[in-house]
């Protein structure tokens, strides 16, 4: 498996290989041996909260910060002795965008393809490709500092690809945009998985994951706590489906009292037991974990329980990511 | 390493293409208003009160090239204080740089080639205003150009250097009020250091401006001597060198990590 030629050779060579992959600062261990492969073309995903290793992760491979312990090959080379060789080969995609605000979108574009040493003309043609690829063609002589966070976002997608990379990391590539923008930034990412570009990328959104990754792991507190495609995660930690249940609120401060102790036996009281695989009862409603979302809510009535809403949806990734690194705030 | 730094210099000089306007109206202005004032104004005074105090010279002849000396201490110090941390802090641009083949030594010798490069053209323009003003003695003055650009560049290192280590601008202006001030004024730019209290004197020894100021003055007014030359020289390279060693070091913290 190891690939000791720089990647290309072996078709089932991982791209990204990692073993007992550690970064620890002096306050604290972002990144605690964490074990994984990325194979050429797929789509790989870092899912977890605040804080959990994820940017810490995409910095070493991007590079630009040593590993404490463990190991890393890029392309098969070590990012330590062949930092700039791997850097030649990746496209890199900021948390927070790092452009050249007083610098037009095509300067931008022009300025970073020489630091890969692409002539002017070729930077140029290139450049103008991408644009195009990003739809910013008519602002390219515009000035970045009032483009709109979408704007700025495929901008830095665009150069990012200036150098045709075979591997592009992507570090949260649609925080804070708007939905427009965000199917806009998918369905040009998901071109570029198509054109045998690998993508590996991080995120906190669930819907994100599930459009963009073939794989991907959940991150919790520095360790990786689960793997695997959306379906099969969803598959293994949740159930089909998810019935919520909300009480009118005398009732339901009823129920409330009994729900820390009974809560894994089914319920406040016992009175969900055996309706579905797995209850949670939350602050304001109750969710029932079941294969079959509509019986459930039929057994409910059948108990004499009334509730004021009832909803039956799809488990989703969400669903998975909550079960394995809780409900807590991470600041 | 040498390429990877022109990209940076490129860099910034498609940034500068920008914002030239109004860097070279000060770049003309600043040696202009100064020997105007100080040289021809406070010169003439001192001039007609003490006539030979200064060995023959006028005191705008002596005080030009001294000014063109802490011009480029000026100089060399703005440029790798703000402009830098918004590279490493603020625009971040920094980082990007990173991601590509270029490594944190190629960032640094690409910025210090810049500085160099602004460096050079602050000194022709003060060099053309000290001709416009008939205060130069000797036509070694060609060299004091270069003198000025190694005087700046020993700033710049040094500068960039604390920048790294900063993480907002407050240290900023106690770098200008407690360090570039006080060079500006006791490094021999306005009167000769032997003034100075004799305590004081080997403080100024130490300093990079006096150094540059003496080289400065000695090509302008012709009275170089070359050991004193070669000992400023020296000098002014080993700031430049330790400050580029340092700022490797605190830039590699600064952005790799």
């Amino acid at each position: 498996m190891t690939s000791v030629s720089p990647g290309s050779g072996e078709p089932t060579a991982p791209l990204i290989r990692a073993r007992g992959l550690t970064k620890r600062f002096p306050a604290i261990t972002a990144v605690d041996a964490i074990d994984f492969d990325v194979a050429p073309g797929e789509s790989f995903g870092f899912l977890g909260p605040n804080g959990a290793g994820k940017t810490s992760t995409m910095r070493m491979i991007g590079c630009v910060s040593p590993i404490t312990a463990g190991s890393l090959r890029v392309f098969g080379l070590d990012p330590v002795a062949d930092g700039p060789r791997i850097r030649a080969r990746l496209g890199v995609v900021p948390q927070s965008d790092t452009l050249d605000l007083e610098l037009t979108v095509r300067e931008n574009l022009v300025i970073y393809g020489r630091y890969f040493d692409l002539s002017r003309g070729e930077a140029g043609r290139r450049a103008a490709e991408l644009l195009d690829f990003v739809q910013l063609a008519e602002r390219a002589g515009d000035k970045v500092e009032p483009l709109s966070g979408g704007m700025k976002r495929r901008l830095t997608i665009a150069r990012a690809l200036i150098n045709e990379p075979d591997l592009l990391l992507l570090d949260e590539p649609t925080t804070g945009l708007d939905p427009q923008a965000r199917h806009l930034l998918w369905e040009r990412l998901y071109r570029l998985k198509q054109r045998g570009v690998t993508l590996v990328l991080t995120t906190h959104y669930m819907d994100e994951a599930e459009q963009l990754c073939d794989r991907l792991v959940i991150m919790d507190k520095a360790r990786i706590v689960a793997e695997g495609s959306p379906r099969a995660l969803i598959e293994r930690y949740a159930t089909r489906e998810v019935l919520e249940l909300r009480f009118p609120a005398e009732e339901w401060a009823e129920m409330v009292p009994g729900m820390a102790e009974a809560d894994a036996g089914g319920g406040p009281d016992g009175r969900f037991a055996g309706l579905a695989e797995r209850v949670e009862v939350l602050p304001d409603r109750i969710l029932l974990y079941t294969a079959d979302g509509e019986a459930a809510a039929v057994a409910v009535h059948e108990r004499g329980l009334l509730p004021e809403s009832v909803l039956v949806r799809r488990s989703s990734l969400e669903d998975v990511f909550l079960r394995l690194t809780g409900r807590t705030l991470v600041d | 390493m040498a390429v990877a730094a022109l990209r940076v210099v490129e860099h910034n000089a498609t940034y500068y293409r920008r914002t030239w306007r109004g860097s070279v109206v000060l770049t003309f202005l600043s040696p202009v208003l100064f020997l105007a004032a100080m040289g021809l104004g406070l010169g003439g005074m001192i001039d007609r009160a003490a006539p030979g105090a200064l060995s023959g010279v006028s005191y705008a002849a002596f005080l030009a090239p001294g000014l063109l000396a802490a011009q480029a201490m000026n100089t060399g110090t703005f440029e790798s204080t703000y402009p830098i941390m918004s590279r490493i802090l603020w625009r971040r641009t920094y980082h990007a740089v990173l991601a590509t083949p270029l490594s944190v030594r190629d960032l640094l010798a690409g910025e210090l080639a810049w500085i160099s490069l602004r460096l050079l053209m602050m000194a022709a323009a003060f060099l053309a205003v000290m001709l416009l003003f008939g205060v130069v003695r000797s036509p070694l003055v060609v060299l004091a150009v270069p003198a000025a650009v190694l005087t700046g560049l020993a700033f710049a290192a040094c500068v960039t250097a604390f920048t790294a280590t900063q993480t907002n601008d407050s240290g900023f202006s106690s770098l200008f009020r407690f360090v570039i001030t006080p060079l500006f004024l006791f490094s021999g730019t306005f009167f000769p250091i032997e003034r100075l209290p004799e305590l004081l004197r080997p403080v100024a020894y130490l300093t990079p401006l006096y150094h540059g100021v003496s080289l400065t003055r000695g090509l302008s007014l012709g009275t170089l001597d070359p050991t004193g030359a070669a000992i400023d020289a020296a000098v002014l390279a080993a700031y430049a060198v330790g400050g580029a060693v340092a700022a490797r070091i605190t830039l590699g913290r600064a952005l790799v990590k």
